[in-house]
C-alpha cells in the first residue's frame, strides 16, 4: 500500500475498521531471531513487524567511566535510518529522526534499568564496559520505533562478554558470560488518528497521524519513557488511555522475546 | 611454503556455502541478499529516479550510483564508525564500475539508479559479495542487462592459488595476495580486477581461470535465486 | 541454422540465451550479442514467427504517450499543476488540457485539482527522453479520483490485472462491489462501500501480481473471490 487518501482512512476508521483490517490494537505478526551476525557482534538480533525489519548489533569496549560514575558502565545507542529501507531516507549524516529513535530507545533502555550498570564495571574510575547499541531498519512499512526496541532488547539478550587478554579485547572470542540484563523495557507505540487510537502503525497511517505516543513499560507496567510526537496536542484524557493500551500490549510483545 | 590444507578445511578450489535471496526488502524496486561462509550482503535498488545535483545528470543515460556500507557491528573486530570511510567510499566506485559494463541505462537519460549495499556480518570478500548482490538486486528491479555480474575473491598463499579467501586466510602471517574479481560469465569479461600483494604473470592467470569458475558457480545461483521467486506453485 | 534455445513460456533471466542465429530476431527486453539472442531481464519468452521478444516480470513504469495512468497532484503553478506519475520525473499538466471548461488565467487551480488529488490522466507527449511528459484531463474517463485506497502493482503485470477486454478487473468489479481504476503506470484506485470487500478486491490484485506467470490464472481467481463470500 503506498498512499490511502486522507479521507478514506478517517471514513474507514470511523467505520471501527482500519486499512489492513486489523483491530486498532492489534500488531501485525511478530518475528525475533537472535544472533544474526554472530562472527561479528557480541550480539545481535532481527525483529520484523508485518514487513518492517529492523537489525540490531551489540559491540562492547572498554572505556574509562564517566567522572560522576566511577563504577558504573553504560550504553551508548545509535540508529541510521538507511537509504536502502525507504526511498525516502537519504544518505549522510543522521537526520533528526534517526536521532530521536535512537535517543528513544536509549531512554528506555537507561531509565527501565534494563542493565546494571555497575555491574558493567571493571575497575572502579579507571575501567568500565561501554555497550553499544547501533539499530538499522532494513525495510520500512512502518512502527520503526517499536521494531528498534524490541530488537535491541532482544539483542542485549542474545550478547555475551568478550574475552579480554592483557587488558586488551580478543574480539570473536565470546565467554558464556552474559550481559547483566535485569529488566525487560517494552515500548509500545499509540497513534491517535481523530478518535481513534491505533497501535502498530503502517507508514500510511503514520503519514495521517495527529499525535503519537511511544511509552516504555515494564513488567510490572511501570513507566519509564515517554515520548509524544506528531503536531496535534493530547488530552490528559487520550494519555490516560494511550497509556492503559501500551501497558496490556508490552505484556504481549515481550512474550515474543 | 606449501598451502595444500586450509584453515577451515576446503579444497582449493571450493567456495565457501552459498546462498541467494531476492526481493527481502519489499519497498526497493529490486533487492538481493547474498551470503558467502560468513559474509552477508543485502542489496536494495531504487530508480531510475531523479538526480539531484542537476550538474551530475547525463542526458544519454541513466547514471548508477552504488553506496556500500559497513554496518557497525559487521567488522571482524572494534566497531565500526557509522558513515562513508575511504575504503567504502572506494569500493562503491569499484562496484559501479564492476557493473556498468552490462547495463543498459539510455531508456532513462537524467536519472539514477540507487544501489545501496549493507554488510550485516563480514568474512572478507565484502565487495565481491556486494557485487553479486546488487546484480542481482538490479535483475530484481528489472533494469535492462546484458549479464549478470558474479564476484569472487581469489588469493595467492604461499604456492597455492585458491578459491573464496576468508579472512583469517588474509591474515596470513607469511604474506599472500588478495584478488577480487568480477565477470559476466557468458562473455567471460572481466569487469573488477584489484590485486594486493605479490603475484607473477603465471599465478595471476591461474588465478583468473580459477575465478571464472568460482563466478560459473555463483552465477547458477544467482540465476535460481531469481527465477525462485517465481515458482510453478502458487 | 538457427536453433531456439528456450521454449515459449519459459522464464528466464538476464544473460540468459535465447536462440542462436540470424533467423531470429530480437523483441523487447531481448538483444542481439552476435549469433546470439540474449534476455535482458526476468521475464517470460513469447514467439510469434521470428520475432523473440519477453514479457518482463519487473521493471518500474516507463511513461509512453496515449497511455492512462493514475498520478497525485504534487505541484501547482500559473500554467497549470505538477502531477507525480510514479515516474523519475513529475509530468506536467497545463491549464488549457485540464478541463473542458475554458480556465482563466487567474483562476484558484485548486478548485479544479487541488495538491494531494489522485486523477486519471493521459499522457499526449514524452520529450526529453522523459524529463518532459504532458498530460491531458480531456478524454473519456479521464476524471478526478474520489476517497479510495491506492496500491502500486508492478507495471508489467496490469495487462494481467486488467484482462483480455478488461475481464479480470470486471470479474473483480462485480464479485466485490467495488470501483477500480487501474493506471498503465501500475498505480491502482479502489474504492468500496464495504472495507473489507474493498479488501478482498486488493488481495485478489496482489494475487494476481504474485501468480501472473501461471497459467489458469482467472479460473483460480474466480475461485479465490467465490471463496471469500462462502
Amino acid at each position: 500500500m503506498i498512499d490511502i487518501t486522507k479521507q478514506h482512512i478517517l471514513t474507514t476508521l470511523s467505520k471501527g475498521s482500519r486499512e489492513d483490517e486489523r483491530a486498532f490494537t492489534a500488531y501485525r505478526p511478530i518475528t525475533v531471531e537472535y544472533g544474526i551476525s554472530p562472527k561479528s557482534a557480541e550480539g545481535s538480533a532481527r525483529v520484523t513487524i508485518g514487513k518492517t525489519e529492523v537489525v540490531v548489533g551489540i559491540k562492547l569496549e572498554i572505556a574509562s567511566p564517566f567522572p560522576d560514575r566511577p563504577d558504573e558502565g553504560t550504553i551508548i545507542v545509535n540508529a541510521e535510518l538507511l537509504p536502502l529501507s525507504n526511498p525516502e531516507f537519504e544518505s549522510g549524516p543522521p537526520s533528526v529522526e534517526a536521532i530521536e529513535l535512537s535517543r528513544v530507545v536509549d531512554r528506555a533502555i537507561r531509565e527501565g534499568k534494563a542493565l546494571d550498570f555497575k555491574k558493567l564495571s571493571i575497575t572502579p574510575g579507571e575501567k568500565a564496559w561501554i555497550v553499544l547499541i547501533d539499530i538499522y531498519p532494513i525495510n520500512d512499512d512502518g512502527n520503526l520505533f517499536d521494531a528498534a526496541a524490541l530488537g535491541s532488547i532482544a539483542a542485549l539478550k542474545n550478547a555475551k562478554f568478550p574475552k579480554v587478554e592483557d587488558d586488551k579485547i580478543s574480539y570473536g572470542h565470546l565467554t558464556n558470560q552474559s550481559l547483566p540484563l535485569e529488566q525487560l523495557p517494552i515500548s509500545c507505540t499509540v497513534l491517535k488518528i481523530g478518535d481513534s487510537f491505533l497501535v502498530d502503525p503502517l507508514n500510511s497511517e503514520e503519514g495521517q497521524m495527529d499525535a503519537r505516543l511511544t511509552i516504555g513499560c515494564l513488567e510490572d507496567g511501570n513507566i519509564c519513557a515517554l515520548q509524544k510526537g506528531g503536531n496535534a496536542g493530547l488530552t490528559i484524557q487520550d494519555v490516560e488511555k494511550m497509556v492503559e493500551i501500551a501497558q496490556e500490549k508490552t505484556q504481549e510483545l515481550r512474550r515474543h522475546l | 611454503m606449501t598451502y595444500t590444507k586450509r584453515f577451515d578445511g576446503r579444497q582449493l578450489d571450493e567456495l565457501r556455502p552459498i546462498e541467494a535471496r531476492v526481493g527481502v526488502v519489499p519497498r526497493a524496486t529490486g533487492s538481493a541478499l547474498f551470503k558467502i561462509g560468513k559474509t552477508h550482503a543485502i542489496a536494495a535498488v531504487y530508480g531510475p529516479r531523479e538526480l539531484y545535483p542537476q550538474f551530475l545528470q547525463d542526458h544519454q543515460r541513466g547514471v548508477l550510483r552504488c553506496n556500500y556500507n559497513m554496518l557497525a557491528f559487521s567488522g571482524a573486530g572494534e566497531r565500526v564508525r557509522p558513515g562513508p570511510s575511504r575504503r567504502s567510499k572506494e569500493i562503491s566506485m569499484v562496484m559501479e564500475k564492476a557493473l556498468f559494463p552490462v547495463l543498459d541505462m539510455r531508456a532513462f537519460p537524467s536519472t539514477v539508479i540507487d544501489v545501496f549495499v549493507e554488510l550485516i556480518q563480514t568474512d572478507a570478500g565484502t565487495r565481491c559479495a556486494a557485487i553479486t548482490a546488487a546484480s542481482l538486486a538490479l535483475a530484481d528491479a528489472g533494469i535492462p542487462m546484458k549479464d549478470l555480474i558474479s564476484s569472487v575473491a581469489v588469493g595467492r598463499i604461499g604456492n597455492a592459488i585458491v578459491l573464496d579467501v576468508t579472512k583469517e586466510e588474509e591474515d596470513y602471517e607469511e604474506g599472500m595476495a588478495d584478488i577480487p574479481i568480477a565477470m559476466s560469465t557468458r562473455t567471460g569479461e572481466i569487469t573488477l580486477l584489484q590485486d594486493d600483494g605479490l603475484l607473477t604473470k603465471e599465478e595471476l592467470i591461474n588465478a583468473l581461470g580459477l575465478a571464472k569458475k568460482g563466478c560459473e558457480d555463483i552465477k547458477r545461483v544467482q540465476i535460481q535465486a531469481l527465477k525462485n521467486k517465481y515458482k510453478e506453485e502458487p | 541454422m538457427s536453433i531456439l534455445l528456450i521454449q515459449e513460456k519459459t522464464i528466464v533471466v538476464p544473460g540468459e540465451e535465447l536462440a542462436e542465429g540470424m533467423d531470429f530476431l530480437p523483441g523487447t527486453d531481448v538483444i542481439r550479442d552476435g549469433e546470439k539472442l540474449i534476455a535482458t531481464k526476468v521475464g517470460i519468452v513469447t514467439i510469434s514467427g521470428r520475432l523473440i521478444k519477453l514479457i518482463p516480470l519487473a521493471g518500474k513504469y516507463l511513461p509512453k504517450r496515449n497511455d492512462i495512468v493514475i498520478g497525485k497532484v504534487v505541484g501547482m503553478g500559473f500554467s497549470g499543476w505538477r502531477v507525480d506519475i510514479d515516474w523519475a520525473f513529475e509530468a506536467n499538466l497545463a491549464l488549457r488540457d485540464a478541463s473542458t471548461e475554458f480556465i482563466e488565467k487567474t483562476a484558484d487551480l485548486s478548485q479544479y485539482y487541488d495538491f494531494e488529488d489522485w486523477i486519471v490522466c493521459q499522457i499526449t507527449a514524452v520529450a526529453a527522453g522523459g524529463r518532459l511528459i504532458d498530460l491531458t484531463m480531456k478524454g473519456p474517463g479521464l476524471r478526478k479520483l474520489g476517497p479510495g485506497r491506492i496500491i502500486k502493482a508492478t507495471p508489467a503485470k496490469v495487462p494481467r490485472i486488467i484482462g483480455k477486454q478488461g475481464s479480470m478487473i470486471t470479474l473483480i468489479k462485480e464479485a466485490t462491489g467495488t470501483k477500480i481504476s487501474v493506471g498503465q503506470n501500475g498505480i491502482v484506485w479502489l474504492s468500496g462501500e464495504d472495507s473489507s470487500q474493498e479488501l478482498l478486491a486488493l488481495k485478489a490484485i496482489e494475487k494476481i501480481e504474485a501468480e501472473s506467470h501461471v497459467s489458469g490464472l482467472t479460473d483460480r481467481i474466480k475461485a479465490f473471490l467465490e471463496g471469500a463470500h462462502s
